[in-house]
């Protein structure tokens, strides 16, 4: 058996060590070299692109993409909670709701964010339709600034709030609920004393499902917030290609990786992956 | 059974149009006869000038071959995968593709940009069709793995012991036994690869040459410039496409 399975998975082996492993160590040898005159690399071997990420100007687009990624997330749990618990109870009609939160969740994400340009730009839906009821006089700012990046964020990321959240509302025992009515406790007190605390794993599971890619984004910062909403993506991207820069560009990479994997190791426990 | 209350379903109301409103007013303005945001009839001239126009034309015939190979190459791949970690675990395989699911796209562009650079130093070939395949079948692969794990959970192991027990090969046990009781889950895994694979931007634009633009470059590059109903009508194609092949896809995970 041992000698066939080792075939089943050698395929997979080959994809992931070449394509995805390899390429992320060339990033890692990349991330310590000089960069080239011409672009691309050479050599001396340094760190100094690790220590060029403690420039204010870097730091500042760190934490700026940290603001934006956190506000985003806090809204997808905001909205996407009740939405949850709605789905939970919604008996036979279930599956039928949550393919409507997954639905525009799988159709192509550049067109949906191109859908909020098409809303919110100055001649867009909403701003004809606010100056067409007379109720503004010249177009509101609604696109090209934070608002709108995390508007686009929210939208494209709150399935992944939703199906966690609903899965352990789910396997909530509804009589921990009854009996904490029984008690006394009003609605509210039962919410944020029973139910939260018993959805806690869902609840991690979103919001590292949200936060991940929010931190990460390139395209929603790139097309909703216009050139002045730079995130660690954009970032990354700009060293990359208009900077050539590329010894920089990796090590904000790496350390972009580096805070992926160190939310995941504080916030997946054991046992828990399953809702991921 | 608690029912939702008169708020829940109201709020329910008001998030389920939150996510679906933005793309049914973008499919509804494609039909707009204006160019402006001002409804002044209805009219298909942005359908046919999509159809007419050469660049869109070709973008998508090199989106559709790319998710073609990537789909069938990925496809058998990873279910080959999930069949073999079903068999038993390997934490470091499991654990490099929930990384690569993970990796933000951008990451997973410029380290390939980079490692295909690299490799061309040595090779005397350039990016194009072949590197955004090969960028494809990699990112895709993962998603394979996990829709064909969990058909295979609701697979029973004992099935196959009796196949081999009355003499039947592994390859055999696998082929006739297993293969035809997670085929939904495989046809399922396609179809989310597929299109993952043709809506991909980030990863694409940066390992594409100038011979493989595919739609979502073009449709980028479009948007970048401004609003434009061409846009709206590839669009709501788009839209109403994979949303046929999604509904298909979460029919057959769940039968």
């Amino acid at each position: 058996m041992n000698r066939l399975r080792a075939w089943f998975l050698a395929p997979s082996w080959a994809v992931m060590l070449a394509l995805f492993l390899a390429p992320l160590a060339i990033i890692l040898a990349y991330s310590f070299l000089t960069r080239g005159t011409y672009g691309g690399i050479s050599l001396p071997w340094t760190r100094e692109s690790y220590q060029r990420l403690a420039d204010p100007i870097y730091l500042a687009i760190l934490w700026r993409s940290f603001w934006i990624a956190g506000v985003s997330t806090v809204f997808c749990l905001l909205l996407g909670f009740p939405l949850a618990l709605f789905i939970s109870r919604s008996g036979k009609r279930k599956d039928l709701y949550l393919s409507l939160v997954m639905l525009p969740f799988w159709t192509s994400f550049l067109v949906r964010t191109y859908a909020w340009m098409f809303l919110l730009r100055d001649t867009g839906l909403i701003n004809t339709l606010l100056q067409k009821l007379g109720l503004i006089h010249s177009p509101l700012p609604l696109l090209y600034n934070d608002g709108a990046v995390i508007l686009g964020l929210v939208y494209g990321y709150l399935p992944f709030m939703v199906l966690p959240v609903y899965a352990t509302l789910e396997r909530l025992d509804r009589n921990l609920l009854e009996a904490s009515a029984d008690l006394g406790a009003r609605p509210w007190a039962t919410l944020t004393h029973v139910m939260v605390p018993l959805c806690a794993p869902g609840i991690r599971a979103g919001t590292i499902l949200v936060f991940i890619p929010c931190l990460g984004a390139y395209l929603t910062p790139d097309l909703l917030g216009g050139g002045k909403s730079v995130m660690i993506g954009n970032l990354i991207q700009n060293q990359f290609t208009t900077a050539r820069d590329w010894p920089f560009g990796s090590a904000v990479s790496l350390a972009l990786m580096a805070v992926v994997m160190l939310l995941l190791a504080v916030f997946v426990r054991r046992g828990e992956e399953g809702l991921l | 059974m608690k029912r939702p209350g008169v708020s829940l379903s109201i709020y329910a109301l008001g998030a389920f149009l939150f996510l679906h409103l933005p793309l049914l007013i973008l499919a509804a303005f494609s039909f707009n006869a204006s160019r402006f945001t001002v409804w002044e009839g209805f009219s298909l001239r942005w359908y046919a000038g999509a159809l007419q126009d050469s660049q869109l034309i070709e973008a998508s015939w090199n989106s559709l071959i790319i998710a073609i190979f990537a789909t069938v190459v990925s496809t058998i791949i990873g279910t080959l995968c999930a069949y073999g970690l079903w068999k038993r675990s390997s934490p470091v395989l499991t654990g490099s593709l929930y990384l690569s699911l993970v990796t933000p796209e951008i990451v997973t562009g410029i380290s390939l940009l980079a490692f295909y650079q690299w490799i061309f130093r040595f090779l005397h070939v350039q990016l194009g069709m072949h590197t955004v395949i090969l960028a494809h079948i990699s990112f895709s692969i993962a998603y394979v793995v996990i829709v064909v794990m969990a058909r295979l959970r609701t697979v029973d192991a004992q099935l196959e012991e009796a196949a081999l027990d009355l003499g039947a090969n592994e390859w055999q046990a696998f082929r006739y036994v297993t293969l035809p009781a997670i085929l939904p889950g495989v046809i399922a895994a396609a179809l989310l690869a597929f299109t993952v694979s043709f809506d991909d931007y980030v990863i694409t634009s940066l390992v594409a040459g100038v011979d493989s633009e595919t739609l979502p470059m073009v449709i980028y590059a479009i948007a970048r410039r401004g609003v434009n109903p061409v846009v709206n009508a590839i669009s709501a194609m788009i839209v109403v496409g994979f949303g046929a092949l999604i509904l298909i896809s979460e029919r057959l995970r769940t039968t």
